[in-house]
């Protein structure tokens, strides 16, 4: 529905229509300016995604500094959060995205302990 | 509360009471702490000030909820009357619910709350907020991990609050050692207020205290307070001042000889006044006077009872010639009927503030006084009477209380020490005498009028309340049929007293006449020999004019010379 989101896109969306729609992994991340902490969790998450969900996920970025009200729908506090909106449950993730095994965990593609 | 240009701005709650106690509100632009155990009532505390600064004040208000969606918010607070939904379709009011579940979330690194502030920022700009209220933010130590990250955070927040000039109302549950479970008031430090609802002998009470405000004075105490179905009340009672307006103006009491009693005139307007006395002395039905009496004068009367319901009282005074129900039909009289263990002494106080407050009447009826006495607790009534007398007197507000004595001395009333809120005082004794028990009603003060110091007895009779003059002789006080046979006797005392005076006047008056009726014989007699002794003088004096007549002839006929004079004259001697 915004049209920032799209413009924030980056490699993935190539990817993503050949793929299974299925098996397609919809990530948000919420961020609030391009603060450190928000570059520092974007260029975790692509580079994760990049190495284990290699064209099956879709990133949308999410700047409430200029969308204040999306922070209602995903229920935003933290910033930054990853939101994984499909496949459900949704999952949140909370930080820069710096522990990678954690974020792997919260996306369920590492079993939890 | 007395000079206000030093104090700092205040946001006002719109809460009764509350308002009194911080001297104007809360800190304006600055953030409060409501802290307090679960169900002390925070959330709505902090809920009412939020709608009534919407509703009075003109200041929207942000409420911002961590524990309860905004439809169980919305229902919750509809029962105080709160019709959050209109006020939000007016844009008067956004409610916001945060949910935070912990195990949905996944922490991989450093985090802000950023999300927090954006979505509280819009919400306030989105309405102009003036006043924001947190509830309860402490649950996002529960939602999130990391409290260090959460602390400064927490801290900024409070900071971007007073940078935004918002009034805020930052709730939190009480810890074990500190005030809240996460140390909050160590960021909140502007204004604190403690809620408490605590138990003693199964009956609950709300108490509320300001724990610290920052560049005011405010009441120090706990304050009892109410949650009822118009919001939130807390009675500043206990700092009111002795500043009553005394009145001049005297009231009637119902009972005509008791306004004797009181110098002729009755009770003082906005005097208290205790009747009190043992089981069926009959206090029930002075108070019942004193109510009539003011409905007939057209003012209005509010009757507490804690004893009887309604409809028992007005069938018991119908009893006695006192018809109670066309004045509640009018509407000058209420009564308000409710058991005393329902709620605790502050809550008792707390709804008749509220009651009086609402019906504004004149009289006030409180019966009675007694029952609020359980256990040990004649202190906290006392402190109650005391803070009841205050506030009825400050509203010029004549009040009747009954009191209900477990035995025939006073000295347990006087443990209670109420008497020195008392003005006026009387109190009703059953005298047994002779087999029988009668009442009997005494002053035992009367402030600022001369009153009488006589016992009366007191009679119920099917034309309401009577008073007689009780018997005082060597025999001690009489009443009832004592008295009576007291009197009878006394009246035949005095029958027989009469007939013997009456006795005496008729026997004198016999002989008053017997006397006369001599005189009058004697005087007969003596007429009789007085006229008898008349005709001998008359006899004689005939005869001796006859000889001297025949004399005379005879010296005539003899020529006699002058010589014969003397010689007449010594015969008239001897013939005497």
């Amino acid at each position: 529905m915004k049209t920032k989101p799209t413009t924030q896109k980056s490699a993935p969306p190539e990817a993503k229509p050949t793929e299974a729609k299925a098996d397609t992994m919809v990530l948000r991340l919420y961020v609030a300016g391009q603060t450190p902490k928000s570059i520092t969790a974007f260029i975790n998450l692509k580079k994760i995604c990049e190495e284990h969900l290699a064209g099956r996920y879709k990133i949308e970025v999410i700047d409430l500094l200029i969308n204040p009200q999306l922070a209602h729908g995903d229920q935003i506090l933290a910033i930054p959060t990853l939101v994984r909106k499909l496949p459900e449950p949704v999952r949140k993730i909370i930080g820069d995205l710096s522990n990678t095994e954690r974020v792997l965990i919260g996306l369920d593609l590492l079993p939890r302990e | 509360m007395k000079k206000s240009r030093t104090q700092l701005p205040k946001s006002p709650t719109g809460i009764q009471g509350l308002d009194e106690i911080t001297g104007g509100g809360l800190p304006k632009g600055r953030p409060t702490l409501i802290c307090g155990g679960a169900g002390c009532g925070k959330t709505l505390v902090a809920m009412e000030f939020l709608v009534r600064g919407a509703r009075e004040f003109n200041e929207p208000g942000v409420f911002m909820a961590f524990e309860e969606t905004a439809k169980d918010l919305t229902e919750n607070v509809a029962s105080l009357g709160f019709d959050l939904k209109d006020l939000i379709a007016r844009k008067k009011i956004v409610l916001d619910f945060v949910y935070i579940e912990r195990s949905e979330i996944e922490i991989t690194g450093e985090y802000d709350l950023e999300g927090l502030f954006i979505r509280l920022g819009q919400a306030i700009d989105s309405i102009g907020a003036k006043r924001v209220v947190l509830d309860t933010i402490e649950s996002l130590f529960a939602g999130l991990p990391n409290p260090l990250i959460l602390r400064a955070e927490l801290r900024r927040l409070f900071r971007w609050l007073k940078d935004k000039g918002v009034t805020a109302i930052i709730t939190g549950e009480r810890g074990d050692e500190t005030l809240t479970r996460q140390g909050l008031e160590e960021y909140v430090s502007d204004c604190v207020i403690m809620l408490d609802h605590r138990v003693s002998d199964q009956v609950t009470s709300r108490r509320l205290r300001v724990v610290k405000y920052r560049g005011s004075t405010h009441g120090t105490n706990e304050y009892p307070f109410l949650i009822d179905e118009d919001g939130v009340l807390v009675l500043p009672v206990t700092s009111l001042l002795l500043q009553n307006i005394a009145s001049t103006e005297r009231i009637p009491t119902g009972i005509q000889r008791l306004d004797t009693m009181l110098g002729g005139k009755g009770y003082y307007r906005g005097s208290s006044v205790l009747v009190s006395g043992t089981a069926g002395t009959g206090k029930t039905s002075i108070a019942a006077h004193f109510v009539e009496a003011a409905c007939r004068r057209g003012e209005r009367a509010l009757y507490f009872a804690f004893e009887e319901s309604p409809s028992q009282i007005m069938r018991n005074m119908r009893s006695i010639g006192i018809d109670l129900e066309p004045w509640v039909q009018k509407g000058l009289l209420k009564f308000q009927a409710t058991r005393p263990t329902f709620t605790g002494l502050e809550m008792h106080l707390t709804m008749i503030h509220k009651a009086v407050n609402a019906f504004k009447p004149q009289v006030v009826i409180v019966d009675p006084l007694s029952s609020f006495v359980v256990g040990d607790n004649k202190t906290e009534v006392k402190s109650m009477l005391m803070r009841l007398v205050d506030f009825l007197k400050n509203s010029e507000i004549t009040t009747l209380f009954t009191m209900l004595t477990s035995n025939r001395s006073t000295a347990d009333i006087h443990d209670v020490a109420i008497s020195s809120v008392i003005d006026t005082w009387m109190s009703l004794l059953d005298i047994e005498i002779g087999g029988e028990r009668n009442r009997c009603l005494s002053l035992f003060k009367s402030r600022g009028m001369a009153h009488s110091n006589q016992i009366r007895e007191f009679r119920l009779t099917d034309h309401g309340v009577e008073l007689r003059d009780v018997y005082v002789g060597p025999e001690g006080v009489l009443t009832g049929s004592a008295r009576q046979a007291q009197e009878a006797r006394i009246q035949a005392q005095q029958m027989v007293k009469k007939h013997d005076v009456e006795l005496r006047h008729a026997e004198l008056e016999g002989k008053r006449k017997a006397l006369e009726a001599q005189i009058v014989a004697m005087r007969a007699v003596f007429e009789a020999q007085e006229a008898e002794a008349l005709r001998i003088i008359r006899q004689e004096q005939a005869q001796e004019m006859q000889l001297a007549q025949e004399r005379t002839n005879m010296e005539v006929s003899r020529k006699a010379d002058t010589a014969t004079d003397t010689t007449t004259k010594k015969q008239k001697g001897g013939a005497k």
